[in-house]
């Protein structure tokens, strides 16, 4: 009887501990590392290319091949990542035309809630060019702290997978110059 | 035995219910959604069938006109998206994702018509936060959800089902969809749909 008590009593730590992990109630603080974002390599090669990653499979963001990678979570039914999308492109493009910075930072967005469908239509109204992630079933978010939208986390890349949050903030871009001097600054690019 | 066999059951189960379903989370709507919690899936009993006539309806809109099924007759197919409540967060985190695919809309010959049991007065205040709505909003507010009754998706406590229904130019309604209240239906599932009916 004790025993079954004690097994049941590990198993049940267990899981509270698994679940607490699971479900961040914070989003991930400056100076602090990601949860383990597990994103599926996307299918198309371009995006394959900007974020130095091949074939099919899983990868994590200190994989990405880059010194600064921004988290966008958005969502297609978010008024303002909708009104917000272009000049996240502006962002985005302002950093492709640097010949210093293309290399150095990528940009992703995750779709919290949103399913691939429903991520697919947010790109083709705003033609966005970097990669964005379906996460359907709020699993991305939920580790990230369920935070409003839209939310942009900044992630120094180091060596060997050594990475640190030096940016994590609700709210959109509100001029991309400066939020690039911003990124640039805090990242210490 | 049984006794700690009950205790270990009610500390696995409890964790699971303390999950909540992260809807209304745009910045938009901020402080301003009321949560109600985990509600019952679904209150209610449809008393249309696919196939058959859908029952004719008008509504006013919050633009100040009203709206009647009957006036889409012969020229469009009719998606209608009864949403619950104003204020709530999965409703709040519907309309504005329809409201960026007025092309997808057109190309299939179709208007939506987004429908609350909420008054015009509120329903003017809580769209204001998707930004400009392409389609029309109507209150189902007088008599009380009386059109939701006839669709029969009026929910025991006075809101509406969050449903949604594809009547086609002729009036016949050719697909329902009763969701789990607590959870927002995939864009897919309506274009699916209009993509088929376009197609016949």
């Amino acid at each position: 009887m004790k025993k079954v008590f004690i097994l049941s009593g590990l198993f049940v730590t267990l899981f509270l501990f698994s679940y607490l992990v699971v479900a961040a109630t914070k989003p991930p603080g400056v100076g602090g590392v990601l949860p383990e974002l597990i994103l599926s390599v996307p299918p198309k090669p371009e995006h394959q290319k900007y974020l130095g990653l091949a074939g099919e499979g899983r990868f994590i963001i200190p994989q990405i091949k880059a010194e600064v990678v921004l988290l966008e979570i958005f969502s297609m039914y978010c008024p303002h990542c909708q009104n917000n999308a272009q000049i996240v492109n502006e962002f985005y493009r302002t950093i492709e035309n640097n010949r210093n910075l293309k290399e150095k930072i990528k940009l992703i967005g995750i779709g919290a809630g949103n399913s691939s469908f429903e991520v697919d239509v947010f790109r083709k109204k705003y033609n966005i060019e970097f990669p964005l992630f379906p996460d359907g079933d709020y699993s991305i978010h939920k580790i990230v702290g369920e935070v409003r939208t839209p939310y942009f986390i900044g992630v120094k890349i180091g060596e060997g997978g050594a990475h640190s949050i030096f940016y994590s903030k609700l709210g959109g871009i509100e001029n991309p110059d400066n939020f690039l001097s911003l990124i640039l600054q805090l990242s210490g690019l | 035995m049984n006794r700690y066999l009950k205790i270990l059951m009610v500390l696995v189960i409890t964790p699971l219910f303390l999950s909540t379903y992260a809807f209304g989370l745009s910045e938009a709507f901020k402080d301003n959604i009321y949560n109600p919690g985990e509600l019952k899936p679904i209150d209610s009993i449809l008393k249309v069938k696919v196939g058959e006539k859908a029952p004719a309806f008008t509504l006013p809109s919050v633009s100040g006109e009203k709206i009647s099924l009957n006036q889409f007759k012969g020229k469009k197919h009719v998606v209608i998206s009864f949403v619950p409540a104003a204020w709530t967060p999965v409703c709040s985190d519907q309309w504005p994702g329809y409201n960026i695919v007025k092309d997808i809309f057109d190309k299939n010959n179709a208007i939506l018509l987004g429908i609350t049991v909420d008054n015009i007065p509120t329903l003017f205040a809580w769209t204001k936060q998707m930004g400009k709505l392409w389609f029309p909003v109507l209150s189902d507010f007088w008599p009380h959800g009386k059109v939701a009754e006839m669709f029969g998706v009026l929910r025991s406590d006075g809101v509406s089902e969050r449903t949604l229904f594809i009547i086609d130019k002729e009036g016949i309604l050719r697909y329902a969809h009763v969701s789990d209240i607590n959870i927002r239906p995939d864009l897919q599932d309506i274009v699916k749909e209009l993509e088929k009916l376009s197609s016949q």
